[in-house]
């Protein structure tokens, strides 16, 4: 089925394709149809910068227990990280 | 029917990519493949699914062209860039999809692309699977002058009001009234999207308004059968369903 869930944040960071690092300005968070995992459909994460086109995108396809767990660790991470004091 | 060539036939296919003047004027892709020879051939507009203008629809394209019929399957995303089908898919999924308007507009620029054509019979017919079968009722029913449709398991046909998103405002079977050409729906049980439920509610506003059409069901399928890349592939269903399609074309767009 086609679920057109998607959702995006602005976000700032880089990510590492296939022609090396690029600047990410936006995240997209989805669960639709899956290309490259066995999975009908699979939690999307991509990572992307829109200004450079389509292909300045690195994808994860994930399914829900991973994602659950993801979840649980940046979450558990960026805690560590505020309470370490180191800049960003 | 699937594998009936003649050995010593000996017409071959022509396709490629091409532009031509979709929606609002604009000029955007579609991969055409149509038989050798003076025709008259009928017409097949190839309507792609949400994963994108991918190899899998080529070859689809390449496949109604082989049976005799020209095929124009447009790029649906052509304006949201250019990459990889899944990269440009990702784009356009991210901004909510195509917008209804447009998708119905390049379909119908592309059926009259067709028909215009020194070969064609002046028949049509528009097919799609997923979105693109959502997207092939909605442009028969708002656009009219289709001579067939064919719907493979397109999500949101019935869809809850609060569903409607600016690219999405009206579910498709509220056009029903407004179809004219014969539906073949192809459905499998396993479906979520759409459910058996959504199918038996498209099936009764068909019947409501007196329109012809045809429903197959698959008890072992789910959504995507006919996709031998993926795990929802049923090879016996898949290759039920390609039968259905051509007799079904063969029935409306043929002669």
């Amino acid at each position: 089925m086609c679920t057109n869930i998607s959702e995006s944040v602005a976000a700032a960071g880089a990510a590492k394709g296939g022609a090396g690092w690029f600047p990410v300005s936006v995240a997209n968070v989805g669960f639709d149809h899956a290309v490259g995992s066995p999975f009908d459909h699979a939690l999307l994460l991509d990572f992307t910068d829109p200004a450079r086109g389509p292909s300045a995108r690195v994808a994860m396809e994930l399914d829900l227990e991973t994602g659950r767990a993801l979840v649980a660790a940046l979450q558990s991470v960026i805690e560590q990280a505020e309470r370490s004091g180191a800049p960003v | 029917m699937w594998n009936s060539l003649s050995t010593d036939a000996l017409r071959g296919l022509v396709a490629g990519v091409t532009a031509y003047k979709a929606g609002n004027g604009d000029l955007i892709h579609a991969y055409v493949a149509r038989p050798e020879g003076p025709g008259p051939f009928p017409g097949v507009v190839l309507v792609h699914h949400l994963p994108g203008w991918d190899e899998f629809y080529r070859e689809m394209a390449r496949r109604f062209a082989d049976h005799g019929y020209t095929v124009i399957a447009p790029d649906l995303y052509c304006r949201s860039g250019h990459g990889e089908p899944d990269d440009v898919a990702a784009a356009v999924r991210a901004n909510g999809g195509p917008l209804d308007d447009d998708v119905v507009a390049d379909c119908a620029a592309a059926r009259d692309w067709l028909r215009a054509l020194p070969t064609s019979n002046g028949k049509v017919g528009i097919i799609g699977s997923c979105s693109g079968g959502r997207h092939a009722v909605l442009a028969a029913s708002r656009e009219g002058s289709f001579d067939a449709v064919v719907d493979l398991w397109g999500g949101s046909v019935v869809a809850a009001e609060l569903d409607a998103t600016p690219q999405r405002p009206v579910a498709p079977i509220h056009y029903t009234a407004d179809l004219h050409a014969p539906l073949l729906g192809v459905f499998g049980d396993l479906d979520t999207s759409p459910s058996p439920e959504q199918v038996d509610q498209h099936e009764a506003e068909l019947k409501r308004h007196g329109k012809e059409y045809e429903f197959h069901r698959y008890a072992d399928a789910g959504h995507g059968f006919i996709y031998y890349h993926r795990p929802a592939y049923r090879p016996q269903s898949a290759m039920d369903c390609w039968e259905k399609i051509f007799e079904f074309f063969g029935r409306k767009l043929e002669g």
